[in-house]
């Protein structure tokens, strides 16, 4: 298993969308490190007759009848948004080259 | 008229039947209460005086008009901040939701505002449940009742020293790996992780969606079970909840505290004790234990042996799910949005920016653990071998269950801890949730209740396990030993802890 350097957790990062500052890099490669060492024990057991559970209990497909119900207030939902204009979502623009 | 933040639930509900007591003086007296306390406490991170008092007065006229209320319709509650409550301000413990307003109740919250119990407030938490000291809450430390310097457990410390500090007979929790239990032990408080299932998740700002479950946090056995009714039963609106009733957990809990728990075979969990265990948690388990056997139970030790790889399985599937579930905190549609210092503003580059703002350092470390664990070339080995773990737990406690109708162990293995003591040190934190973590991989109900004081003077905590969907066994036991712990002592456990100083 390998471990996790500056760099890896640095890509990570962008993966995940998080920001972080030189300082938090440094500290969090390193506890990173120690608690990924730890937590692949997991591997020691998991042989692969075992098969994986990602739920719970056991569950079938869940539906409702197909009738529309009213959902939940628009201008409230907007109201609690960063930025809004003409009842949609104002957001930055999606593409980064200049506009 | 004696002090109406003593009572239990059950006792106020009560009171409020035979007349003897408005539910507005009751509201205003855990109002003073929290005014009096909670700033040397911290359990609040916001307080709903008018609509409380609002809900209080309204439940008052329905009674005195004749009107047929629920049991608990008129007695205070506190909610975790991790629920959703409509117009209240809901935060998670993060920077990130701070100031936002739901446009919408958690199921669970509208079926207590339908009974009629006024909302006292919302308590503090880590940071979206990630933790077990309430120290990564983004507002400020939870001081526990027992001891002001040291934690009180997590992440829904708030709910809990709400409880124990007399701020709310009632508390909302949520347990994604102990977050109800484990503050509970710390406390000397009660809390339940009900069946997966049993209470809707429609409305909790997810952490793990297969491991998180509210659940009621309370100072008596009997009042977890009011609770519980009140909250559970299937929803809709949440298509992992349970479609069937649940069981009779009330009329569990009067059983139990009958005393007799003839035929009730309790299974001691053997990898659940001993080493890392503190002394005297383990010493109150046993007087427990012994206890439980002098009413009729037959103890049985069992062993569960890939519990020991529990741990690592859950800090693996936790940040995964939860590395899924809070892609959506990204500064478009709800919280903070913070735009880059220098260069263009796009919406990845926003989203870097609020994230690296917004999130506290738990949540950055879960968040890329997790995004590690599923990315391309680690997935088989660590997100997937966690998963046949949690089988393997599963196969586990299908064979315990064979032998015993209850499994029990310390429900934490140390008392609570000095603030800030495991703060730098991450996994010495999360080996505080060693013994609850099981139930939540399984989906199987837990209780915590008080044990006795350890050592150290601070309680330690004593936890129950039955299968899934048989939470009512939880409660007939825990209310049997409840009382007769409670035979020993002379009175509840709180009753022993030191009176806070009440400010002006």
């Amino acid at each position: 298993m390998s471990s996790l350097s500056r760099d890896e957790v640095a890509r990570v990062a962008g993966l995940a969308r998080i920001d972080l500052t030189p300082a938090e890099l440094d500290r969090l490669a390193g506890e990173l490190d120690v608690i990924v060492e730890s937590v692949a024990r997991v591997s020691e057991i998991a042989t692969p007759d075992v098969p994986a559970t990602s739920h719970p209990l056991p569950l079938t497909n869940v539906f409702r009848p197909d009738v529309p119900v009213p959902t939940v207030d628009r201008d409230a939902v907007l109201a609690a948004a960063p930025a809004a204009q003409d009842g949609k979502f104002l957001v930055p623009q999606i593409l980064g080259e200049d506009a | 008229m004696s002090d109406l933040t003593r009572l239990s639930a059950a006792a106020l509900a009560e009171r409020l039947r035979s007349g003897e007591v408005s539910s507005v003086e009751a509201t205003r007296a855990h109002l003073d209460r929290i005014a009096a306390v909670d700033g040397a406490v911290h359990a609040f991170l916001h307080v709903s005086d008018e609509d409380a008092l609002a809900t209080a007065a309204d439940i008052d006229a329905r009674r005195a008009a004749g009107e047929e209320l629920h049991l608990l319709a008129g007695v205070p509650i506190a909610v975790k901040d991790v629920v959703v409550t409509k117009g209240v301000p809901t935060t998670a413990g993060s920077r990130i939701l701070e100031g936002w307003l739901p446009p919408y109740d958690a199921t669970l919250v509208g079926r207590i505002k339908a009974a009629g119990l006024p909302i006292l407030g919302k308590t503090n938490m880590d940071e979206f449940a990630m933790g077990s000291s309430t120290e990564h809450s983004a507002y400020g430390n939870t001081h526990n009742p027992w001891d002001l310097t040291r934690i009180p457990g997590g992440s829904g410390g708030g709910s809990a020293a709400a409880v124990a500090a007399y701020e709310a007979p009632l508390a909302i929790g949520t347990d994604t790996g102990g977050s109800i239990r484990q503050p509970a032990a710390v406390t000397g408080s009660v809390g339940v992780k009900p069946t997966y299932g049993s209470v809707s998740r429609y409305g909790l700002i997810a952490l793990a969606s297969s491991l998180d479950q509210a659940g009621p946090v309370t100072r008596t056995v009997l009042d977890s079970a009011l609770l519980h009714e009140l909250i559970g039963g299937h929803d809709p609106l949440d298509s992992t909840s349970i479609a069937e009733p649940l069981p009779d957990l009330v009329g569990a809990a009067r059983l139990g505290a009958n005393r007799d728990l003839s035929g009730v075979r309790v299974g001691v969990i053997t990898e659940l004790q001993g080493e890392g265990y503190q002394p005297g948690v383990l010493a109150r388990f046993h007087e427990s234990l012994e206890l439980l056997q002098r009413a009729g139970a037959q103890v049985v030790e069992v062993s569960c042996p890939h519990f020991t790889y529990a741990l690592a399985a859950y800090y693996l599937i936790l940040p995964a799910e939860a590395s899924s579930n809070l892609a959506k905190f990204d500064g478009m549609r709800f919280g903070l949005r913070v735009e880059p210092s220098e260069g263009p503003v796009t919406a990845e580059r926003v989203m870097g920016a609020t994230r690296g703002q917004g999130f506290g350092d738990e949540v950055k470390r879960r968040i890329i653990l997790g995004t590690y664990a599923l990315s391309a070339g680690y997935y088989d080995a660590y997100y997937g071998s966690a998963q046949k773990v949690r089988t393997l737990i599963q196969r586990d406690f299908a064979a315990a269950f064979e032998q015993a109708d209850v499994l029990v162990s310390p429900t934490a293995p140390t008392t609570a801890f000095k603030l800030g003591e495991k703060l730098d040190d991450p996994l010495a934190m999360y080996l505080n949730d060693v013994a609850t973590i099981p139930a939540n991989l399984a989906g199987v109900p837990g209780l915590s209740l008080p044990s006795g004081l350890s050592d150290d003077g601070l309680p330690a905590g004593f936890q129950v396990l039955a299968p899934a969907k048989a939470d009512d066994r939880l409660y007939r036991v825990g209310a049997a030993l409840e009382a007769l712990l409670e035979d020993e002592w002379g009175g509840p456990l709180l009753a022993q802890a030191p009176e806070l100083e009440v400010a002006r």
